[in-house]
């Protein structure tokens, strides 16, 4: 490996030496001719690919492309949530394989992200909710996943500044799972750069893909703003822009883009030490370390590439608030920004080979893609490593939208921007 | 964003709400399968000018069909979408 390893010893050292021998965490090489494996997108999901490619599979000879600079998608616009509380059969193993991956992140890359498993409650106001949730939880132990069912004795203990006698929305009781959490959305994207540096893998940035050269079905290599690479094998990891990056290929996506707003308060002392989510509208919330309070709602709902949304929904999010947590209207809200979402139309994600011959997809993961990271990078570097699906993304199908076999976790059909 | 209302003028855009891509069309009745799955499911999702549906559910209650820039949001074209229809049928006639 190229890179130090850090340690105890490494930040005393640097300590007594001015903090002068520190290394960059990852090179910046110009682009070889080719390379084995090209992945498009160096968010989360690319750099874990890469990781996953160089350390468990064994393919070093890859470079990740990214247009901008790592960091500065999607994987640096979220909230930072990580859990695995799914409903469904095709979905559940999947985010839990990614949940354990997340819990043994930072000791595989040697890097702290700040991985925070402080639970992640989301709360009921109805007894049909309670229905939903209770059979939520049970479909998750089935699966071997943790979770709780909380009442309001239980709950008040926990978060005793929930407005519990709401009378328009009062709160009935939670599902609690509790090995979820937050982890440091900057430090995945970096740890992951780091570590698949280190395995030899070239990062590059500033690297636009412009086009694909196919030749009888099969890819040859991209076309990018510095130059044509060569590829045996190219991995599409661009999601928000999947269907861009696709129609250059020549294929068209069961996916719209769409405009997701996520915000951050001031920092004020300790408020809330877990992920609380408002069930009767859409309000996540959780406390960074330095005291701000993150949160978000819904998707503003029309197709969109603009990384800004539109103050209907700034209203929305911050009514959901004040329904949950009313004494949160009292914090100045400091950021709000935008991501764009791949949103599929059944609300679940693609990993899976294309028509094209050794072109690869990773797409479709609505507003869901960051507690992914790790599996979907695992996951698709299994793919395109060994030419099959992992067990737990086998149900990730391009094709099923033709087939009927969709994973429709929220049951609202084809429309994404109720996902 | 604010949506021009042929009938009502300006409005904000919370009065409406959003169905998607204006320009799929329904495939015959014994069309392939293929052929519904691709109108149900796959969309071109251009980054640039998009011709959408909106309905103003809040206010009149019309359909239209909106010409927008989907990265920047500004809207060019503002038409009631029966008489986007009708210009269809008359076109295919």
């Amino acid at each position: 490996m190229s890179t130090d390893r850090y340690s105890i010893f490494s930040v005393l050292r640097e300590a007594l030496r001015g903090h002068t021998g520190w290394k960059p965490a990852w090179r910046s090489p110009d682009p070889k001719p080719s390379y084995d494996v090209v992945i498009v997108g160096g968010g989360g999901h690319g750099l874990a690919t890469a990781h996953y490619l160089a350390k468990t599979y064994g393919v070093r000879n890859v470079a990740v492309l990214e247009k901008g600079w790592i960091g500065g998608g999607n994987v640096g616009r979220n909230t930072t949530i990580v859990r695995s509380n799914y409903l469904l059969a095709g979905n559940i193993p999947f985010y839990e394989h990614s949940m354990k991956l997340w819990e043994g992140l930072e000791q595989d890359l040697n890097y702290n992200a700040m991985v925070s498993q402080r639970g992640v409650v989301n709360l009921f106001h109805s007894d049909g909710q309670r229905d939903a949730y209770v059979r939520r939880g049970t479909a998750m132990r089935m699966h071997g996943v943790d979770s709780e069912l909380l009442d309001v004795a239980e709950l008040k203990r926990i978060l005793p500044m929930l407005d519990f006698d709401n009378a328009r929305f009062p709160i009935k009781g939670a599902l609690r799972q509790k090995r979820g959490g937050t982890v440091r959305h900057d430090a995945v994207a970096w740890g992951y750069a780091r570590s698949a540096d280190g395995f030899g893998v070239d990062i590059i940035q500033n690297c636009e893909v412009t086009g694909f050269r196919i030749e009888d079905g099969r890819i040859k290599g991209v076309e990018t703003s510095r130059g044509f690479i060569g590829a045996g094998k190219v991995g599409l990891s661009t999601a928000g822009n999947s269907s861009r990056v696709a129609a250059m290929a020549g294929m068209r996506l069961p996916i719209e883009s769409h405009v997701l707003q996520a915000f951050v308060s001031e920092g004020i002392k300790p408020f809330i030490d877990t992920v609380c989510t408002f069930g009767a509208g859409h309000f996540y919330i959780s406390q960074s370390d330095k005291g701000g309070l993150v949160f978000g709602g819904d998707i503003d709902g029309y197709n969109s590439y603009a990384q800004r949304g539109n103050l209907p929904t700034v209203e929305d999010v911050c009514e959901g608030g004040m329904a949950v947590m009313p004494q949160i209207g009292r914090v100045r809200m400091l950021r709000s920004w935008g991501g764009i979402m791949d949103m599929s139309m059944d609300g679940s994600p693609i990993i899976d080979a294309t028509p094209v011959q050794g072109l690869y997809l990773n797409a479709g993961w609505c507003y869901g893609g960051f507690k992914a990271t790790p599996a979907a990078g695992d996951c698709f570097a299994h793919l395109i490593a060994r030419d099959a699906p992992h067990p737990v993304a086998a149900a990730y199908r391009l094709d099923r939208f033709a087939t009927g076999r969709l994973i429709d976790e929220k049951g609202v059909g084809a429309q994404p921007n109720l996902h | 964003m604010r949506i021009a209302c042929p009938h009502c003028g300006p409005r904000g855009v919370d009065e409406f709400s959003y169905l998607g891509d204006a320009t799929l069309t329904r495939p015959a009745s014994d069309a392939p399968e293929a052929a519904f799955a691709d109108y149900v499911y796959f969309r071109d999702n251009p980054a640039g000018e998009h011709r959408e549906l909106w309905q103003h559910a809040s206010g009149c209650q019309s359909w239209l069909v909106v010409t927008r820039d989907t990265r920047t949001h500004a809207i060019s074209q503002v038409e009631a979408a029966r008489d986007v229809a009708l210009a269809r049928s008359k076109g295919a006639a």
